[in-house]
Parts: structure tokens; sequence; C-alpha cells
């Protein structure tokens, strides 16, 4: 058995009176793809949102059970948030590059994070666009603005933004949903490629996209988890009725 | 002949034709504005130059003397004050309500703005006059080892401060609203803090709406007239200091418009006023324009 990166433990979200999340149960495997897959508005996103706590951010959210990476239980009150934070790169919807050049854009998280020294920022820099292969693209105009860049290379520098401050686990919510096939499929190979290194959790509504890359999946229905297991159990012998049923629906 | 008017092309020339003399009546009106003031002050010209009109310090109108520069230098001080007190607070103000305030308080703030915003100019005026001047002549100036009644370029900034505060507020609000909440979650998420998050990124992405929300405020501030006047002690001298009294320019036709008209040349002076204030609103506004398109680069 792999061993497990995250363990979400009973968790249950409400959002004012709205139950969302229901008693959610999981494991996810270290170093592994996993992909959270069901229908829009089934709470994919806001678990992931509760990952790294950035549900901390709408005042109406009430959650409780707990999350732990590596026994550490993020939903705690104790827990260094930033410090949990650094541990997962985020890759949104659509690219959202913040409001610099691109050079900045990757070196932000170093930069507040107190890291100052030019040679090693350069070079860190450098490093992370090469292994989202956005170098040679970008690297006779590191200081343009980074909303210059195309949509498909903003997601890579998103991701190259996030990779930047040495995360353990790679959170992405539906990462490709506003991209073209090339710029989808960039990515995609470069999460086949990244899982030697990091725990990645996708979160994703496009089937074929789930069969061409999870290793496990985690099938979510209404705020609640259907079904879950290595991806050649889930798609191959689905066990529970939804389950086959979503997977069908798509398949027509 | 009624049916060829009830025509549906002729309507649609009529009503097209309509719009370009409405559009071309509101571009034009600034340039008449301009042009107008122009043209009743040039009277002024003919014995002064436009250098010592500017920057002459002696305002003798029964000598034939115009030196507008207390004036301009009062309503300089006013507005500059009035937009260190006021930009500040905004910036904060805004900051706390969409970052950091529940919904409920959003809910409230709007209400709040529109009623001081609503609240006429002359009221602001009497507020300053029983309880910004004796609490400056009474409380500030004693700190400074100043001394003075109260009636001061200091009472017209805060009194100015007060007043464009929901304008300035208003705007702010709006911009850091239509910030996405994605571009908080992607600093967040690479571990900055909150605060560092606001720095770094919310107000860099707010820099060039800022601008325009203070140039907007300053305009507005630069114009006012009776809350200002009621406060600013209307002294012709270039302060020296805040606690001073100054005359700014608005002040300055609104005080002797229609009453010193005997006076040769005063009707024209007063005209200049009212072209300077013209003037520079108009730089001041363009000159955000420029900073804006030049920093709305991300």
């Amino acid at each position: 058995m792999d061993n497990t990166k995250i363990k979400v433990d009973n968790l249950n979200l409400y959002i004012g009176k709205q139950h969302i999340l229901k008693d959610i149960n999981i494991e996810i495997p270290e170093n592994k793809l996993t992909v959270i897959l069901g229908p829009s508005g089934c709470g994919k996103t806001t678990l992931l949102k509760c990952m790294n706590r950035l549900t901390d951010l709408y005042p109406d959210v009430k959650i409780n059970g707990s999350i732990f990476i590596d026994n550490e239980d993020v939903l705690h009150t104790n827990t260094d948030v930033t410090e949990i934070r650094k541990k997962m790169g985020l890759l949104s919807q659509r690219p959202f590059p913040l409001p610099m050049n691109i050079y900045n854009n990757v070196a932000y998280g170093l930069k507040i994070s107190g890291r100052r020294n030019k040679k090693a920022l350069n070079s860190r820099v450098e490093n992370y666009l090469k292994i989202v292969s956005l170098w040679d693209e970008v690297k006779d105009r590191l200081h343009e603005p980074a909303s210059k860049l195309s949509i498909g290379q903003q997601q890579r520098l998103c991701l190259a933004r996030g990779l930047a401050v040495d995360p353990e686990i790679i959170l992405a919510d539906e990462p490709t949903s506003a991209l073209d096939p090339i710029s989808s499929e960039a990515i995609e190979k470069k999460f086949v490629e990244l899982k030697q290194q990091y725990t990645i959790v996708m979160v994703t509504h496009i089937l074929r996209q789930a069969r061409r890359i999870a290793d496990h999946v985690i099938f979510m229905y209404m705020g609640e988890v259907i079904e879950q297991g290595p991806a050649k159990e889930i798609f191959e012998n689905p066990k529970m009725e939804r389950t086959k049923k979503y997977l069908q629906g798509a398949f027509n | 002949m009624i049916v060829l008017f009830y025509n549906r092309k002729t309507k649609n020339r009529l009503s097209t034709a309509w719009m370009y003399v409405a559009i071309t009546l509101v571009i034009l009106l600034p340039f008449m504005l301009g042009i107008g003031l122009y043209f009743k002050s040039s009277l002024l010209f003919v014995d002064n130059s436009l250098g010592d009109l500017l920057f002459s310090k002696v305002w003798k109108p029964s000598q034939g003397k115009f030196g507008f520069f207390p004036f301009i230098m009062g309503s300089l001080w006013v507005t500059v004050i009035a937009m260190l007190i006021s930009a500040p607070i905004c910036i904060f103000a805004a900051l706390s309500i969409t970052q950091y305030s529940k919904k409920f308080y959003l809910r409230i703030i709007h209400p709040v703005i529109d009623i001081l915003a609503g609240i006429p100019s002359v009221v602001y005026g009497v507020w300053g006059i029983l309880v910004v001047v004796p609490f400056i002549s009474n409380v500030i100036a004693p700190v400074f080892g100043a001394k003075t009644m109260g009636y001061s370029i200091l009472a017209g900034a805060i009194v100015l401060s007060v007043m464009i505060i929901p304008f300035i507020l208003n705007i702010l609000i709006e911009i850091f609203n239509t910030i996405p909440i994605e571009l908080t979650e992607a600093s967040l998420s690479v571990g900055a803090t909150k605060w560092q998050t606001i720095k770094f990124v919310l107000v860099k992405k707010a820099v060039p709406g800022i601008m325009a929300a203070i140039g907007f405020g300053f305009a507005r501030a630069f114009g006012e007239t009776m809350a200002v006047l009621m406060v600013v002690g209307n002294m012709v001298q270039i302060p020296k200091n805040v606690f001073e009294a100054g005359y700014p320019l608005p002040a300055l036709i609104a005080n002797n418009y229609g009453e010193m008209l005997s006076i040769p040349h005063y009707d024209a002076a007063l005209m200049f006023a009212a072209f300077i204030l013209f003037v520079v609103v108009m730089f001041f506004n363009a000159l955000m324009r420029m900073l804006i398109v030049r920093y709305d680069k991300y």
C-alpha cells in the first residue's frame, strides 16, 4: 500500500445553513496523481480549498472534522496557516498572474519569505520556468508584465509560481478548463512528470482527462464521497450505482 | 404627411441625429466654458502680465493690482492637506471593509456613505465652525505652540477631507471589490500573509483605480466652496503654516461676486480666478488619466 499523504477525517462543511460537504473521509496517496471527479457543484473545489484553508477567506463557512497532512491537522487553530499553505502549490481554474512581471511572479513566494539573494533567486526562477517548459518562451522578456502572456503560458507560469516555494503537494482546480487543447496537454504531461516528486490532487469534471492521467480516483456527488480507490478499479469496476451511471453517462 | 413622419426610417434618423446633438453638446460644454471664462477675464491682461497675475503677492484691486498668488496658495494648501488626511483614511477604510469585515458591514457602510455624501456643504461648514474651529484653537494649536482663532487652513482642510471621504471611499470600495478573490488565493497559497497579500498584490493591482479616486477627490476638493470659506478665515495672505488663515480661489469668487463690481476690472479678476480653477482641474484630470494609462499594465 502507498503512503498516505493527506487524510481527511469526518469533514463537514456548511455555508450558512447549507450543508456543502457531508462526512468526507478520504485518503490521498503520496507521489500519485489523485483526481477528484464529479459533476459541477458537487463540492470538489470546496474540498480542495479546505486543504490549504483558503476557506478562511469566506466568513460564512463553518467547518468541522480534520485534515491531516503528514499527521498535522491543517484545520487545527494552532496550525501555522502560512507554513501549511507553502506545502501546497495551488493552480486555479483560470490563471491569475500576480500584478507584477514574469520574473517576480515566480520569485514572489521566495521574496515574501525573506529570500533576497539575487543569484539564488535568479537560478531558482530559471529552474522552475524550465520545469514548466516556459523558460525558452520568456527568457528574453522576464521583466514584462505577466498579463502579456497567453492564457496557456500564464497557467504554466502560475504552476511555476506554486512550485517555486518547494511544496510537497500540488492542488489543481480544473487547471485546464480555460485552456486550448494544446496547452491542456502540456499541463497534463507536466503533471504526469511531476508526480514523481509531488503529491498531486486534481479536481476535474472531464472524465477523459481523469482516465488519461489519474492513479487514484475520488468520485463525489452532491457533497458526498461516493467511491474512492485506484483509478483502474474505479473505471473498470465501479461498485456504486452512482459511479457507474456517471461513467456511462459520459460515454454516451 | 403624418404617415411620412411616423415612418420607421425617419424616426431612426431623428433619434440618431438627436444623439449626435446630445454628445456634441456634452463635449462642447467644457470648451465653451473655458473659452467664455478666458474672454471674460481677458480685460485683466491689458494691464497685467500672466506672470504677474499668477505669482504677484499684491492684491489691491482699488489700485488695479491683482496678484492671485495668495489665493492659489490658499487653494493648494487646503486641497493638498485635505487629500493627505483623506486619502490614507479612505484606503485603509476600503481595505478594512472589503478584506477584513463581515458582509454585514459592507451592507451598512453603503447607506452611511450615501448619507455622508448627501449632507449639504453648508451643514459641513456649520459643523466646522461649531466643532473643528474651536478644537483647533483650544486643543491642536496649543500642542504645536501656535496661537490661532481656529479659522485656518487646517480647519478648511479637515472639513474638506470629511466631505470628500465618502466620494473617494465609494470608488475605492468598488475597486477593491472588483479584484478577483483568486488573486488573493494565489498569493496566500505561496505562503504570503494577509498583510503581504494586501501590500504587494491587492494594492498594486488597484494602483490605477486608487489614482483615479484620488484625482476625482482632488478635483472635487479644489472647487469646493461653501464649507471651506466658512472656516478658512478668508485673509489675503500666503499661509506660512496650517494654523494661519487662507483665502482659496472659490471663496474669493463666492465672497465678492456681485458686491465689489464697481471697482474696475474686478469682475474680470473674479472670472480669472474661475479660469484658474477650471484650468487646474482640467490639467489635473489629464495628468491622472496619463498616470492611470501608464500604471495600468497588469
